[in-house]
């Protein structure tokens, strides 16, 4: 066994390390919602070596389940505009599109299949509402015709209910789209997490102090 | 199949290398034995763990399908082991956790490192239930003592004032500050008068014996790339290693002790899972310490005409009085934590405070008690983050003060702005309880099934009693008013009567004890108080299988106590020629 083979100072390069890999794969995602997306735009869906960046120490099982295809062509393009609509760009930060939020449901669709039906079966829910009601599928309907379907949807108290089926699974949708985006580099930015580094933790600054109205007990000695 | 045997008889034969294990290997090594430890899983090195990893480094971020408390998770093992099976008896369960590596468990364990005090040893002369154990707390006293400075721990001796005599004093490294929500807890129990202390883990808040002081990354489950954190392999494993008197035997999964015609343990019997073939390892001691349970089912197959319900087990008590603690949890929302100002709040992994057991049982409805942990805060953004966020966001006005006309719920830029507001605001409970000893509690070996390398499983019989389910409901109730007095919301509806208050199932805590336990009576326990057991003076168990009674505390602590005083007395018993 090797012995304290790392010390606080190489723990320090093991960091900068790891954050200058994450800065290196951070790609570009797919256009916002809206913006019109060629197949050529797309492809990267299924393009594994783009996928990878920022992957580490992959087992076998996982590069081969990233190969794999779960969603059609289709139902990938709704996914992402669905979770563009549910996470937004903003001037703050990217959207779930520029997060790779689809890319992590796509994964998540065959390492975790108890979800496949829900999923598959919710995308076919809102295309025949809106084939219904628009004789379009979801994504080719316009920002409004979105907007009413996903606003029937959305607020579980509020749904009539008819649409049962569709709010939940537009709730476990939404709670997907949630980790897609802020597990992913801009989300984490986005929240200003600011941990998972070496630190010496000498207490919460004053001004979190201040807010939530509490002191340090002088009586205690800390570390 | 050939039975191959090495024709080495070594002095001490150990298996298992997590706490009980790694304490004997290290004591009998350093006293001059030659030892063989047999561990189950493969090797393993925190070094090489996944400290430092995004969740975005993995295309599943995190998400626990492969290990219950997720992706980065140091165990390899879980409830359920792919060709290890167990069963439970019809109306009851349990749940089973094994991590198959070198440290067992140690490795993704909370690092909550608290001694059993004097009343957990003297239970029945208290409240009349379950047994005293055969020691009391100054028995064990100086080991724990030397346990503290040998691993290392982080607290404060408390003062008298608040009265928590049972949280005995300990040899500690100064405690972390508080965190800035965790002093806002504390204020909310002021009024409650439910003390709010340092911890106590044993996590190196300055540099000892060797090892790097904490960076306080937060991570400690996924292995400590420094070693500050207590795991079996760099404190124990290592330095027993290091005496060249330690042999390790990797991917050895036991299957019994073997006997002689006098009836004492000559070795064991294990499969090699690197090549599917028996071996046989032949000692003068043989020390159990595979966990409370697999401890047990190794005892229970040992079976031979002179032992037909399976060795040490004269009093029919091996698998019985089977314990895991007592669990319940609630979250909740605190508006005044809501749009937190950023900054790195990780810290240790785990919390800087907590609540040891406050009240008097004598009256309250059920006899034992609990302490409770908790955590929040604005940690790593994980997999499952805000989830079920239309259940809460409801309660409460939007970001820019405007109502929110449609309820909970929602989607695109509103949405957007909640998760940023509720990020951090989120406080989660967690009681962790006494049970009591029953006999009918228990696990044993089950007539019809067998596991991938043929050895035949446990199966488990355990239900809660009235008493755990009073004690959840207590836990549950005083989450509540905490939450309430932070001015804060439930995550999530109190769980009643016919969910049992939300009391985990048996297993879920992970604190298996009781399965061999310690008494004066050898008609009523198992083993002595030196974890050997009465019928067989060359065999020892020394895991959590030995406890009498379990405590309102986690077990690690008082199995590292206990496995360093029958070590000892097994160098003493050897001495005086006794074994």
């Amino acid at each position: 066994m090797k012995k304290n083979k790392i010390n606080r100072r190489d723990s320090l390069k093991v960091i900068g390390l790891a954050s200058l890999t994450a800065t290196t794969s951070l790609v570009p995602g797919c256009k916002p919602a809206g913006e019109e997306q060629t197949t050529e735009d797309h492809a990267h869906h299924h393009d594994t070596a783009s996928q990878q960046k920022g992957f580490k120490d992959l087992s076998e099982a996982d590069q081969q389940l990233l190969k794999e295809k779960f969603f059609t062509e289709h139902e990938f393009k709704t996914v992402e505009v669905l979770s563009e609509l549910i996470i937004p760009a903003d001037e703050r930060s990217g959207g779930a599109s520029e997060a790779k939020a689809a890319d992590f449901i796509e994964f998540m669709m065959k390492d975790q299949p108890v979800h496949q039906t829900k999923m598959r079966g919710g995308l076919k829910w809102i295309d025949y509402q809106c084939q219904k009601r628009f004789t379009k599928n979801f994504i080719d309907t316009s920002s409004e015709q979105q907007k009413e379907i996903l606003d029937e949807i959305a607020y579980p108290e509020q749904a009539k209910p008819e649409m049962s089926q569709g709010v939940s699974w537009f709730n476990t949708l939404r709670d997907f789209v949630a980790t897609g985006f802020f597990t992913s580099e801009i989300g984490i930015k986005d929240l200003e997490y600011m941990g998972n580094a070496a630190n010496v933790w000498q207490g919460s600054p004053q001004k979190v102090l201040d807010k939530l109205g509490v002191s340090y007990d002088d009586d205690i000695e800390y570390a | 199949m050939k039975m191959q045997t090495n024709n080495k008889t070594y002095d001490v034969c150990i298996v298992g290398s997590g706490a009980g294990g790694g304490m004997a290997a290290k004591i009998l090594t350093e006293a001059g034995a030659d030892v063989v430890m047999l561990e189950a899983g493969p090797f393993y090195d925190s070094a090489e763990g996944d400290m430092f990893k995004w969740p975005y480094n993995s295309p599943r971020r995190g998400a626990p399908t492969h290990r219950p408390f997720g992706e980065f998770d140091a165990a390899y093992g879980g409830w359920e082991i792919e060709g290890e099976p167990y069963t439970t008896t019809e109306g009851t369960e349990f749940g089973w956790f094994r991590s198959r590596m070198l440290g067992g468990r140690t490795n993704h364990w909370g690092r909550i490192s608290l001694r059993f005090g004097p009343k957990d040893f003297k239970r029945k002369s208290i409240d009349g239930l379950g047994d005293d154990w055969p020691i009391s707390y100054e028995d064990l006293k100086p080991y724990y003592d030397r346990v503290d400075k040998l691993v290392g721990v982080f607290g404060v001796n408390f003062d008298p004032s608040l009265g928590l005599e049972n949280e005995p004093d300990g040899i500690f490294l100064p405690p972390p500050k508080p965190r800035a929500y965790e002093l806002l807890v504390k204020k909310a129990c002021e009024g409650m008068n439910v003390p709010v202390v340092p911890s106590r883990m044993s996590i190196l808040t300055r540099a000892h014996n060797g090892r790097a002081a904490c960076h306080y990354c937060s991570q400690c489950n996924r292995g400590c790339s420094t070693y500050s954190n207590f795991s079996s392999p760099p404190v124990l494993v290592n330095p027993a290693l290091e005496t060249g008197k330690l042999e390790l035997v990797l991917n050895a999964m036991a299957r019994e002790v073997l006997t002689d015609s006098e009836g004492l343990a000559t070795g064991i019997s294990y499969v090699s899972k690197e090549d599917g073939q028996e071996y046989q390892v032949k000692a003068k001691v043989v020390i159990l310490a595979a966990s409370a349970c697999e401890s047990a089912r190794i005892l229970l197959n040992s079976k031979s005409s002179r032992y037909p319900n399976g060795l040490a087990n004269s009093s029919d008590l091996v698998g019985k009085y089977l314990m895991d603690s007592t669990g319940a949890g609630m979250a909740g929302i605190i508006p005044k934590m809501m749009d937190s100002i950023p900054y790195n709040e990780d810290g240790i992994g785990g919390m800087h405070l907590y609540m040891p057991w406050w009240l008097d049982n004598s009256k309250l409805d059920f006899p034992r008690g609990y302490h409770i942990e908790f955590g929040g805060g604005r940690r790593m953004p994980s997999y499952g983050f805000l989830g079920g966020v239309h259940k809460y966001n409801g309660k409460f006005s939007h970001r820019n003060g405007n109502e929110r006309k449609n309820g909970g719920g929602g989607y695109g830029q509103q949405l957007k702005e909640d998760y940023r507001m509720f990020y951090g605001s989120v406080v989660g409970f967690a009681g962790r309880g006494e049970p009591v000893a029953l006999k009918d509690n228990y696990c044993e070996i089950d007539p019809n099934v067998v596991d991938k390398w043929g050895i035949p499983v446990l199966r488990f019989h355990y239900k809660w009693g009235e008493y755990e389910k009073k004690q959840a409901k207590h836990m549950q109730d005083t989450f509540e008013e905490i939450i309430h007095r932070m001015g804060g919301f439930p995550l999530w509806e109190k769980p009643g009567k016919e969910d049992d208050y939300g009391l985990l199932a048996p297993g879920k805590i992970i604190h298996e004890v009781g399965t061999a336990r310690m008494g004066k009576d050898a008609k009523d326990s198992v083993t002595n108080q030196f974890c050997q057991t009465h019928d067989v003076k060359n065999l020892f168990v020394n895991d959590g299988a030995t406890f009498t009674s379990m405590a309102d505390k986690n077990p690690t602590w008082t199995i590292l106590a206990l496995s360093m005083r029958a070590s000892e007395y097994i160098i003493d018993q050897k001495k005086q020629m006794n074994i």
